[in-house]
Order: C-alpha cells, then sequence, then structure tokens
C-alpha cells in the first residue's frame, strides 16, 4: 500500500487555545483510519486541516504527495460533523447539486441505491431522520467517486441500529477500495471499522497502531469483574478496584487460572463472575489517565 | 471553464429552486411590490380628485371666490401661494393648471396642458392679462415611479443576498461547498445570476402592475431601461456580496445593510431631488448606485434618453459591479477561518 495522505507536524491555535500541537501521520491507500478521542481532544480541528478548510499555523498535509489543491479538492470526499444544505431540496436533489460540481463522479441513482436512499429520493432533505442524514450526508461525500472520504463522528447521535447500518455502509466503501479517515468518540466504532487508529488527546496523538497491537502493546492482562460485595468478603490477598457504577469490582490478571484459584480459595462466591478482554476504552483511560469526555 | 460554468448554473438552479419553493419569501416578493402599486394607485389615481388645480397669489386671496369667473369655477382646487416666481414654475411643469395674480389681475398659464389649455378658455375676456408660458409635463407619479421600483430593487438585491450568504455561512453550508471546487468566485457568480432572474421577474411585474394602475410616463426605449435595470441590479447585487463578504453575524449584517440601504433611501433620489442639496450631499449620493440607476432610468422614461445620453451612468454602474465584485471575491470567507 501506498501513503495518500501524509500530515507532518500540523499545528493551530485558536487565539490561545493550542487544538492541535504537532500532529504527524500517515494514512496508507485503502486503509480505514480512525482518530479516536474524547471532545475538545482536537480531532475535528486535525481533520478539517487535512480537508483544507482550515489553514495550519504550522506544518503540512500531502496528498498523494503534493500539497493539496485542486486535485485534492477533485478527489476527496468529506462529511462534517454538522453540515447545512440547501433549504427545500429533495435528497436527488442536493445529490445532483453536489454532483454538478465535479467534472466526474458516481451516477445518482447508483448512489442512491448504494446508501439505501431510494425511498427517499424525493424526500425534502430536511425532513430525514438522523440515520437517514447521515446516510445522505455520506452519499453526498460519494458523488464525485473519491479516493479519499473524510468522516467527522459520523455516528454521534445515531441509535444503536443506525449506527449497525452506517458501519456496513462504511464497510462497503471501503471495500470498494476507498481509503476512509474518520473520527469518533466511539471506542467501539473504531474497533469495528478501522484497521489503523491514533488516539489524540490534548491536541496531540498519544498512541498510533492497529487496534489489536496497541491493545496488545499496552496490556497483556484481562479483567475479571465480580460484585462489589463478594469482593468485599474475600481476604487481603486479593487486590481489586471498585467500579465507578459502584456495583462492580474489577481484577486485573495475567493468569486467569491463577486468580480464579485465589478467589475459590478465598470462598468469594463466582456465581456472576465475569471475564473480559481489555478493550480501547481501557486503553484510552490507560493512556490518558482520565475518563472520557464525550 | 465548462466546469466552472456548470458548478455556478447548478447553484444557480439550487437557489432559484430554494426561493421559489420558501413560500414565505416568494409571497413577500410578491407582496410587498402589490402593496405599493395598490398605495401608489390609491393615492395618485383616486376618484373625486378636483379637474383644476388653481394657483392664487397672494395666497388670502384664495378665500374670496364667489362671483369670480376663474375663482369661482366649481371642481376645482384652489391653492394660496405667495411665491409667485415658484408657481410659475409649477405651471411650467403642469403642476398647477393656471396661476392667477389677483391684484394685478393676470393669470399664467400653459396652453401646452390640456387643463391649461380649458382654463385659458375660460379666463379669456375676463379683462386679466394673459402670460403663457411653456415646459413639458412632469407628474411627481411619473417621476416617483422609477424611485420606487428601484428602491424595491435595491431593497431585493441587498436583502437576498447578504442577508442570505451570511445564513449559509453561520449554517455551515458555505463550509459544506468549499470542500467541493467550487471556488468563491463562482460562488458569488452564481448568487448573482440567481438573485438577477428573480429580481428582474419582479422588476417586471411592479413595472406592468404600476403601469396599469398610473398609466406613468414611459417615452424611451425598453432596451435601454433594461439596460439600466440590469446593471443597477448587478452592482447592488455585488454591493450585497461585498457587505456580507466575511460577515458571521444575520445581526450585524442586518445593521451594515441598513448602513448602507437607508442612505439610498433617503439621498439617491428616490422620494425627492437632491438638487439644491448641500455639495457633500450631492457627493456622498454619487457614490451610491442607486443614485445613479434612478437618474438613468429618469432620463430613459421621462425625457426618452438615448443609449449615449446614459452611458456615463452606465459605466458608473459596470465599474460598481466589476469593483464591489472583485472586492467581495477577494473579501470573501467561506467560514470563520
Amino acid at each position: 500500500m501506498s501513503v495518500i495522505l501524509a500530515i507532518d507536524n500540523l499545528q493551530r491555535s485558536f487565539g490561545h487555545v493550542h487544538a492541535v500541537r504537532g500532529v504527524s501521520f500517515a494514512v496508507q491507500s485503502g486503509e480505514c483510519y480512525g482518530l479516536l478521542g474524547p471532545n475538545g481532544a482536537g480531532k475535528t480541528t486535525t481533520i478539517e486541516l487535512m480537508e483544507g478548510i482550515l489553514k495550519p499555523d504550522a506544518g503540512q498535509v500531502r496528498y498523494r504527495g503534493q500539497p493539496q489543491g485542486a486535485q485534492f479538492r477533485a478527489e476527496a470526499g468529506i462529511q462534517f460533523q454538522n453540515t447545512a444544505l440547501q433549504d427545500y431540496l429533495t435528497v436527488r436533489e442536493q445529490l445532483k447539486l453536489f454532483r454538478n460540481m465535479y467534472a466526474d463522479g458516481r451516477d445518482i441513482e447508483e448512489l442512491l441505491d448504494v446508501c439505501a436512499l431510494k425511498p427517499l429520493a424525493g424526500r425534502d432533505a430536511r425532513k430525514l431522520s438522523g440515520g437517514q442524514r447521515q446516510r445522505m450526508l455520506l452519499a453526498i461525500a460519494l458523488v464525485n467517486r473519491p479516493r479519499i472520504v473524510f468522516m467527522d463522528e459520523p455516528t454521534t447521535g445515531l441509535d444503536p441500529q443506525a449506527r449497525r447500518n452506517f458501519w456496513a455502509l462504511v464497510r462497503t466503501i471501503k471495500a470498494e477500495g476507498t481509503t476512509v479517515l474518520l473520527t469518533t468518540h466511539y471506542m467501539d466504532e473504531a474497533y469495528q471499522l478501522c484497521d489503523r487508529i491514533g488516539i489524540m488527546d490534548h491536541g496531540k496523538i498519544i498512541a498510533e497502531g492497529t487496534p489489536a497491537k496497541l491493545l496488545d502493546s499496552h496490556f497483556g492482562d484481562r479483567v475479571v469483574l465480580l460484585p462489589k460485595r463478594a469482593l468485599e468478603a474475600a481476604d487481603a490477598t486479593i487486590e481489586w478496584q471498585a467500579l465507578d457504577d459502584g456495583e462492580q469490582g474489577e481484577i486485573l490478571t495475567n493468569n486467569l487460572e491463577a486468580t480464579l484459584n485465589a478467589l475459590r480459595a478465598a470462598n468469594v462466591p463466582l456465581g456472576e463472575l465475569q471475564v473480559r478482554e481489555r478493550t480501547l476504552e481501557d486503553l484510552f483511560l490507560h493512556l490518558t489517565g482520565s475518563e472520557l469526555r464525550a | 471553464m465548462r466546469a466552472a460554468l456548470k458548478r455556478i448554473l447548478a447553484l444557480t438552479h439550487a437557489r432559484n429552486t430554494e426561493f421559489v419553493r420558501d413560500r414565505s419569501a416568494l409571497g413577500w416578493n410578491i407582496l410587498l411590490p402589490l402593496l405599493l402599486v395598490a398605495g401608489l394607485g390609491f393615492i395618485f389615481s383616486g376618484e373625486g380628485r378636483p379637474m383644476f388645480k388653481i394657483a392664487v397669489f397672494p395666497a388670502s386671496a384664495a378665500e374670496i371666490t364667489d362671483g369670480h369667473p376663474v375663482l369661482g369655477l366649481r371642481y376645482s382646487e384652489l391653492v394660496g401661494v405667495d411665491d409667485r416666481a415658484a408657481a410659475i414654475a409649477k405651471v411650467e411643469r403642469h403642476q398647477f393648471d393656471l396661476l392667477l395674480d389677483v391684484e394685478a389681475g393676470a393669470y399664467w398659464v400653459n396652453d401646452s396642458a390640456p387643463k391649461g389649455y380649458v382654463l385659458d378658455n375660460i379666463a379669456a375676456g375676463q379683462g386679466l392679462t394673459r402670460n403663457q408660458v411653456s415646459g413639458a409635463q412632469t407628474r411627481y407619479v411619473d417621476w416617483l415611479v422609477p424611485g420606487i421600483l428601484g428602491m424595491n430593487m435595491m431593497f431585493s438585491c441587498l436583502f437576498g443576498v447578504g442577508y442570505v450568504i451570511v445564513r449559509y455561512r453561520k449554517s455551515g453550508y458555505l463550509k459544506r461547498l468549499q470542500a467541493t471546487p467550487t471556488t468563491a468566485f463562482e460562488f458569488l457568480c452564481a448568487q448573482i445570476a440567481s438573485r438577477m432572474v428573480v429580481i428582474m421577474l419582479v422588476t417586471v411585474f411592479v413595472y406592468i402592475g404600476t403601469d396599469w394602475f398610473l398609466n406613468f410616463r414611459m417615452v424611451g426605449s425598453y432596451l435601454n431601461l433594461l439596460l439600466v435595470a440590469v446593471l443597477g441590479a448587478s452592482s447592488m447585487v455585488a454591493m450585497g456580496l461585498a457587505v456580507a463578504a466575511r460577515v458571521q453575524s444575520e445581526e450585524l449584517a442586518g445593521g451594515l445593510l441598513n448602513l448602507v440601504t437607508w442612505p439610498m433611501m433617503v439621498i439617491s433620489g428616490v422620494w425627492f431631488s437632491i438638487e439644491g442639496s448641500p455639495a457633500a450631499i450631492q457627493w456622498l449620493a454619487q457614490s451610491l448606485p442607486l443614485t445613479h440607476v434612478l437618474t438613468a432610468a429618469r432620463a430613459v422614461m421621462l425625457d426618452g434618453a438615448s443609449l449615449a445620453t446614459i452611458t456615463p451612468e452606465l459605466t458608473v454602474l459596470a465599474v460598481m459591479t466589476t469593483s464591489f465584485l472583485l472586492l467581495g471575491a477577494a473579501l470573501f470567507r467561506w467560514g470563520s477561518d
């Protein structure tokens, strides 16, 4: 795979707020790259610098080896976090309007099909549900048959079913060979869709890699969950910590067998025991030492 | 070039569709001119108005009418005046049908006006000294109609474009367009084209409606008048674009647009001529596009001016259009960056 987008030491401030403080990474052609982080981490500023919407104070973005220019605008598809469109136009008219902005692109009917918008094509775009609107905005981002698509928190505010439908759509696009760059603060979304992720906080990328490798490199353990009352009855040889929900406690272990034996020996009832793998959310908390500020 | 034209046409079409489907905006754009036409029709075309308008000098003499062969005429409106010279000037312009100087036993009449001719025949042989003046008739309504049309055009141009662009910017629609190959210049051209279609249709509608009510004076070439309207609307749309080039808030846009529309309302000659006003006011008026629109439109409509005669005004409007458009494109910001 070749590098389609190279970001080198991007910096951007708004007044006294340093939103992006020297971000560098590269996106490979055909991959799905996710920028993760809580609100205020600098994800949206970073993606808008990459899209050419904002100008950096320092650093540069190179698309296929060149600074962003006419070729980039012709070959990139963009789905903003909040996008207003021309009022009073139907879904089909919105797509047609944006299709006419480009010299080449997809057939509108094909696009309506791909994004499951056919039954909604004649509807006023203002009257779509959240999920339908996000599908339409993605369709608009795809009108020019882009080589790379940027999506800024595309599923924020959607119900679980709409999110899963949207994920399926992203997988379809990716399967067509389109590079996808998305930001999200949903760790499960990143895990489901992204080949590689970069975790951002306070305007910097604090970890980067495939989800599996990042988890492997930071965690070798698993999490054993038990009711807090059961752990409180055990002796002091078992190390555990209470979770924020107030009901459960967790034990982090590299040797599940040994931990289970120790719990049995301490007469801890195991009827409600749960074991889970480490998640990206754990990784984020581990790296930032803070809770998600979603 | 072809791709740019395609983008401009697409944006123009989308904006027109939005405008036509926005029934409240469309309704208001049709309703306001209709109200203007109806109002003017009521003011200037009402039944029961006196047949003759006679100026009487001195003013006090207007109250003694019994038995006077001229002042005692029925269906006459007598207007007492104390400035005889000014009254004679009004007779010349047909604003008075006759001036009677009671003390001198003389009258002034413009017999090229039909009512003047009738009154001349009545006053003759009554022992009064006859004074004839000449001059072409200009009804106030004939003079006012270009002002009303120009004013309506001005509001539609400035608010219809300036306000809409700020709304687009605030809502993020411009940011979405920025992510496409569309350039600021293409977008601005599309806004001008779209608004021009609306303005020209509405102006033609108001023109025909007003003429139906008032039968105003139009002695020049319609082609010349159309040229004035097109260049005038272009200059004011471009002015709206320049005002809205980087404004973020609708409140500020409203204030700025009022700042440019009100001086035009007052000193560009919509309601009254600014001849005789202080030099500074006249100088300021010359910097406003509406002044040139109205000067050229009145020259065509009232005096039948040729293209050569209105070329200075058309040139100024073309320069203003280009300047405002270039300024707007240079200052233009898609978003807040």
